[in-house]
């Protein structure tokens, strides 16, 4: 018998924490503000460590149960809660990071007037996302899945007078949206055919099923709707257009909902439902084969920007896209520890850009830096953690878990492998871009006045304070950077594949999720049900291991080349670039506006839409067709308020008498039916 | 009294207390304060009594209860038959919650002829619980005409510029599609010899009523279409945007609160308890007129100028759902039908009144004549939001429930409805969120409204209580769940009755 948890009380700390700073923030103190936001998020995270310590005494899957929420027939849905390791990881990334993130907002967000609403929505964004998180079944998932888009949407907006600002979280939030019309789908299916929502039960009642391995079948249809799902929060194609437009929230907001948390909703997502995937060949293809086209498409966008959270915005949109690479291709284990491991750079990566951003007085153009390692040092050690880490330097965090995918990747097929190499080749060039721009070379920012200030374009928030030129962020910001920097440093290492002297502790962690659930293949042996985990997951033969180091280094080397052309475009020859780019002036200008896929789908969707909504629904069958029937039939309306026109307007006996004379022809046709009837 | 006692009588005086109150308001001189005080107390008294119904309403029943039924004329044979269940109950505390925040939002923005706003208030809202609680025919008719009367009025005088137009083809419209009811009705008691409901639909289930088989598709086709009209069911809609763009506030949060829930109550009481087989025989197209209704009212309240054709729009979009979920024939759907329709009359109620404070401060309801009201208006934009919110469908929110479960309903009918339905969700999100950016986000674009004032204490507390519902009802939708499900799945035992019956042939 498990002990009880109260599992329910870890996304509901922060949810009070958002309603007393929401309800009372505004007459508050700064201080009390801070003090209560920082407490109930950092309660949230330490009942996760608290949980995580009682863990091994667990029995797992671990389930707790709140109250019934809805009732319909025999369908039922509970607020009720699901622990096991990978929620574990989830729960301890997002509280985690969180409460990192929380701080660092305390100094970055301190001169903002709605301080309050700030951490009010960041607790309720942690509300949202740990229910997603610790949800057990798909419909309490769908209240964080939703909700999280609900504080994204508020938090990107969060300066709402900018139109831009207002756009961009109305973007979000639709685009989401027709993600979640997937989402909502696969739920009906799930409901129709297995009558409930419980993963409990929807995943026993999958396990019997064997795999769909033609194509279309029930599983195939769920898989691929719940990757609509995922496409739209976690951005990828074709829906990532929202990702890159949601920087103009605060920067904290672009970490961690946009970079560390949400946006690996969708990853979460499939990864739990990874039952049904393993048994969709055709479902897990697509998820695979869309990872992986966003992997490369999104970072050769990342190249061409200019703005430092675009780049970083379109490497995460790359980013996620090997996250479903490996889901794709069945390395859950893989594509979460890429997660975590991401949540760590990724985060640091924001948040330093923020710091930089903050130490240069709202300047986001990386044009206008340039020299900046020497003055805020700090922030350029630990950027620089995260830069050699999402590059893939081997030894850092994200060496290991990019190594990893791309492994899994090769032995399901060389064309991932080989676009995914690609991309971390792109990578590895885009991110020390922005490193040589940021922090090397001359400064190309204003000259250092006393009026620097005056002058910066409001692109974040902090204008009011003075700023006595380009200097350091405070304590405040700098320690969670360091924390972060560390973690991206070492948080590689609890996932050490065999090959390079580990024992991969992360993936045995997440064994007991993901091993042993996956179907009996048609094809292979009869008897051997634990077989197929050998080419899907698990501990590789021992021949592999040469190959795999040989692609480690050419892995390796991919990321040295993209430092190496970085190095010399941006370091030893700044003018080249500008003259590449005036040389493939077409090319450049594609990728400058990201492949025109806003514009194309302004002209495909949006525009077709509002206007024929307009001319066609409203003036032509609305107010044309139908009302224009109904005035012309008999005595129409259009009579009836001529005639009404000559009436004495505001005398009320006239009125009552039209409606009395109404009423009466109603009475006479009662009684001429009724005797009629009889 | 003891409550055993009580039980008998309760409708009556839930339904007639605001008569009483509007009768003895016409004695009252012509001090408007006090006039306005004493509606306040009727109606909150009203809502006061009606709570007796869910806290002593027996659920897990799916019959009638709190039943009065005493002969009233013998000849033609009318009863004064009264009850509800679990479809009916809610609606009833629906109308009597709505009433007090009328009263309150209309607290200063009626300032003429006050006295008979606040008549024609009360006896609009008898008339409306009368339909609901109504179970002989005669009776349930005579009080459909009756909400005419007073909302014709209420649009007439105290509306807006082309007010009477508009009170005149609501009127006519609604009235005239009301007829053909009338008629069905008539043609029930020729052939059965009683208005009453119950025993109506005895004789129909037990094949008893003569020439019904060659007539129920007529019968099937009166009562829908003077429900069709009422709900509004696409393409009969066009009355509702005229309506409402004209009405009052508290006219507007009626008309769309309970009033048209008029329309969908009624095809879930009467077309599917008296004609199942018709029902299921015209489901396809109802189902989707309701479909053409969801998308068709989302597209055009997405490109509407003004902010109350928006909402009236929007109404068309949600109470296709509804429909959708009635015509499905399954627990979820029709549980969820319920459910919006209880959570529309909230959150859409709501969106009116904060039109209406918009409108009494700047006197107009176009969106262009708004932008940045959040900086100016804080309280009112944040409450503005959590209602957008409530009816974008957004989960722990009351619009969700509903929706979700008639979407589910009707995927178990057909797949197809359920996904063309489910786009449902992207367009209410759309021109939800569209019309507030253009209203409440941005630079203040019109210097007037950078002196609006933000929300008064009469206007909290009409609009407050409606968030608080909707996150209530959102959170712990099992509260009303637990009744409306044995009442559906009592409506639709007839159902199972006639698909065994198909499949028996």
């Amino acid at each position: 018998m498990n002990p009880m948890l109260n599992l329910w009380l870890i996304p509901v700390l922060p949810l009070a924490g958002a309603a007393i700073n929401g309800f009372l923030g505004k007459k508050s103190s700064r201080k009390a503000v801070t003090t209560i936001a920082l407490f109930f998020s950092g309660a949230a995270f330490a009942m996760a460590l608290w949980v995580a310590m009682r863990f091994t005494s667990l029995t797992l899957p671990y389930h707790e149960y709140l109250a019934h929420w809805i009732r319909s027939g025999s369908f039922s849905v509970d607020f009720a809660f699901y622990l096991d390791q990978l929620s574990l990881v989830m729960l301890l990334v997002v509280t985690g990071v969180g409460f990192l993130i929380h701080v660092y907002s305390v100094g970055y967000m301190a001169e903002d007037p709605s301080y309050y609403r700030f951490f009010s929505y960041l607790n309720l964004f942690m509300f949202f996302m740990l229910t997603l998180v610790l949800a057990g079944n798909y419909l309490v998932m769908f209240i964080g899945w939703e909700g999280v888009g609900l504080a994204s949407y508020l938090l990107i907006g969060f300066w709402f007078t900018k139109d831009s600002a207002a756009s961009a979280g109305k973007k979000a939030f639709i685009v989401n949206r027709i993600g979640d019309f997937g989402f909502l789908i696969a739920l009906f299916l799930m409901i129709k055919h297995f009558g409930s929502l419980n993963f409990d039960q929807v995943f026993k009642s999958v396990m019997p099923l064997g795999a769909e391995k033609a194509g279309a079948g029930l599983l195939t249809a769920i898989g691929i709707l719940l990757m609509v799902g995922a496409c739209g929060k976690s951005a990828q194609i074709p829906l990532y257009i929202w990702l890159p437009d949601a920087m103009e929230g605060p920067t904290p907001v672009s970490a961690l909902i946009h970079a560390a948390t949400m946006v690996t909703a969708g990853v979460y997502m499939v990864a739990r439902s990874h039952v049904i995937f393993e048994r969709a060949q055709m479902a897990l293809t697509v998820v695979a084969i869309i990872g992986t086209l966003t992997a490369f498409f999104a970072a050769t966008i990342g190249v061409v920007q200019t703005d430092i959270k675009k780049v970083l915005a379109y490497s995460t949109v790359s980013q996620l896209g090997y996250m479903f690479m490996a889901c794709g291709v069945g390395a859950f284990s893989a594509g979460i520890f890429h997660l975590m491991t991401h949540a760590f750079f990724k985060g640091l990566l924001f948040l330093a850009a923020g710091s930089v951003i903050h130490a240069v007085g709202g300047e986001q153009d990386m044009r206008k830096m340039g020299g900046l390692r020497r003055k805020i040092p700090w922030t350029f050690w630990t950027m620089t953690a995260g830069t050699l880490a999402i590059a893939g330097i081997p030894g850092l965090a994200g060496f290991f878990s990019k190594d990893e995918i791309l492994w899994r990747a090769y032995q399901a097929s060389w064309a991932y492998w080989l676009v995914g190499l690609i991309t971390a080749f792109i990578t590895s060039f885009y991110m020390f871009r922005l490193w040589f721009m940021t922090f090397f070379g001359e400064y190309r920012g204003e000259a250092e006045s006393a009026n620097d200030h005056a002058s910066h374009r409001s692109h974040d928030a902090h204008g009011s304070h003075g700023h006595g030129g380009v200097h350091e962020s405070p304590k405040v910001m700098v320690i969670p950077l360091a924390i972060l920097a560390v973690l991206s440093v070492v948080g590689g290492y609890v996932g050490v594949p065999g090959s390079l002297g580990g024992n991969n502790r992360f993936d045995k962690f997440l064994g007991p999720v993901f091993h042993g659930s996956a179907p009996a293949w048609q094809d292979t042996a009869v008897g051997e049900k634990g077989a197929p985990e050998k080419e899907t997951e698990g501990p590789e033969p021992k021949s592999g291991v040469s190959t795999e180091l040989m692609f480690t280094g050419i892995s390796v080397l991919a990321a040295l080349l993209g430092f190496g052309l970085a190095w010399q475009l941006y370091y030893r020859r700044p003018e080249l670039p500008g003259r590449i780019a005036a040389s493939m002036a077409g090319e450049y200008q594609i990728l400058l506006h990201k492949y025109y896929v806003d514009e194309l789908y302004g002209a495909l969707f949006v525009r077709p839409l509002i206007d024929g909504s307009t001319r066609i629904l409203w003036h032509e069958v609305d107010q044309k067709i139908i009302d224009g029937a109904v005035n012309e039939a008999g005595e129409g309306a259009r009579h009836v308020s001529d005639e009404v026109r000559h009436m004495q307007s505001g005398n009320i006996r006239s009125y009552a008498g039209w409606i009395a004379a109404g009423s009466a022809v109603v009475i006479a046709f009662m009684i001429w039916m009724w005797t009629g009837a009889r | 009294m003891r409550i055993e006692d009580l039980s008998s009588v309760i409708l009556t005086l839930v339904t007639f207390l605001p008569l009483a109150g509007g009768l003895l308001l016409m004695l009252f001189p012509r001090r408007d304060r006090d006039i306005r005080i004493f509606a306040l107390v009727i109606s909150l008294l009203t809502f006061a009594v009606s709570l007796h119904l869910p806290v002593h309403f027996r659920r897990g029943l799916a019959g009638f209860q709190f039943e009065i039924d005493r002969p009233w004329v013998s000849t033609p044979n009318i009863h004064y038959h009264m009850g509800i269940d679990g479809i009916s109950l809610w609606l009833v505390v629906l109308t009597t919650f709505l009433t007090p925040l009328c009263v309150l939002i209309s607290w200063t923005s009626i300032h003429e002829r006050v006295k008979e706003f606040f008549i024609l208030l009360l006896i609009m809202e008898t008339a409306l619980i009368g339909v609901f609680t109504s179970l002989d025919l005669f009776l349930f008719y005579f009080f459909w005409e009756a909400t005419l009367i007073p909302m014709a009025l209420l649009i007439g005088i105290f509306g807006h510029e082309r007010k009477v137009y508009a009170a005149i083809k609501f009127f006519m419209y609604t009235m005239i599609a009301s007829v053909f009811m009338l008629a069905a009705i008539l043609w029930l008691y020729a052939h059965t010899g009683s208005f009453d409901f119950v025993v109506i639909r005895e004789q129909i289930a037990s094949g008893g009523v003569p020439g019904f088989p060659a007539a129920g598709q007529w019968l099937f086709l009166g009562f829908f279409l003077a429900f069709a009209v009422k709900v509004p069911l696409f393409p009969f809609h066009t009355w509702l945007p005229d309506a409402h763009v004209e009405a009052p506030t508290a006219g507007s949060v009626l008309l769309a609160g309970v009033l048209l829930k008029m329309g969908t109550y009624g095809l879930l009481r009467f077309n599917l308890g008296l004609f199942p087989e018709q029902s299921r025989h015209n489901a396809p197209w109802v189902m989707t007129l309701a479909l053409i209704g969801i998308i068709y009212g989302a597209l055009v309240a997405m490109v509407q100028p003004n902010m109350k054709k928006l909402i009236a729009y929007s109404s068309v979009s949600h109470l296709g759902f509804v429909v959708l979920g009635i015509f499905s024939f399954t627990q979820a759907g029709l549980d969820g039908a319920m459910f919006v329709m209880l959570a529309h009359g909230i959150s859409t109620g709501a969106l009116f009144m904060l039109a209406g404070i918009l409108h009494e401060r700047r006197h107009t309801y176009e969106i262009s004549e708004f932008g940045g009201l959040a900086s100016p208006l804080p309280v009112y934009s944040a409450s503005f939001l959590v209602i957008v919110l409530a009816s974008a469908g957004l989960p722990l929110l009351n619009g969700f429930i509903g929706e979700f479960l008639v979407l589910s309903g009707a995927f178990q009918a057909k797949p197809i409805y359920g996904i063309l339905g489910a786009t449902g969700v992207i367009w209410s999100a759309v021109y939800l969120l569209w019309m507030y950016q253009r209203v409440f986000y941005g630079k203040v674009t019109h210097a007037v409204n950078n002196s609006l004032s933000d929300l008064s204490g009469f206007e909290k507390w009409a609009v407050w209580p409606c968030a608080a519902a909707a996150l209530v009802m959102g959170v712990a939708p099992i509260v009303w769940l637990a009744a409306i499900d044995p009442a559906v799945q009592g409506a639709l035992t007839p159902f199972v009755r006639v698909a065994s019956r198909v499949v028996g042939q």
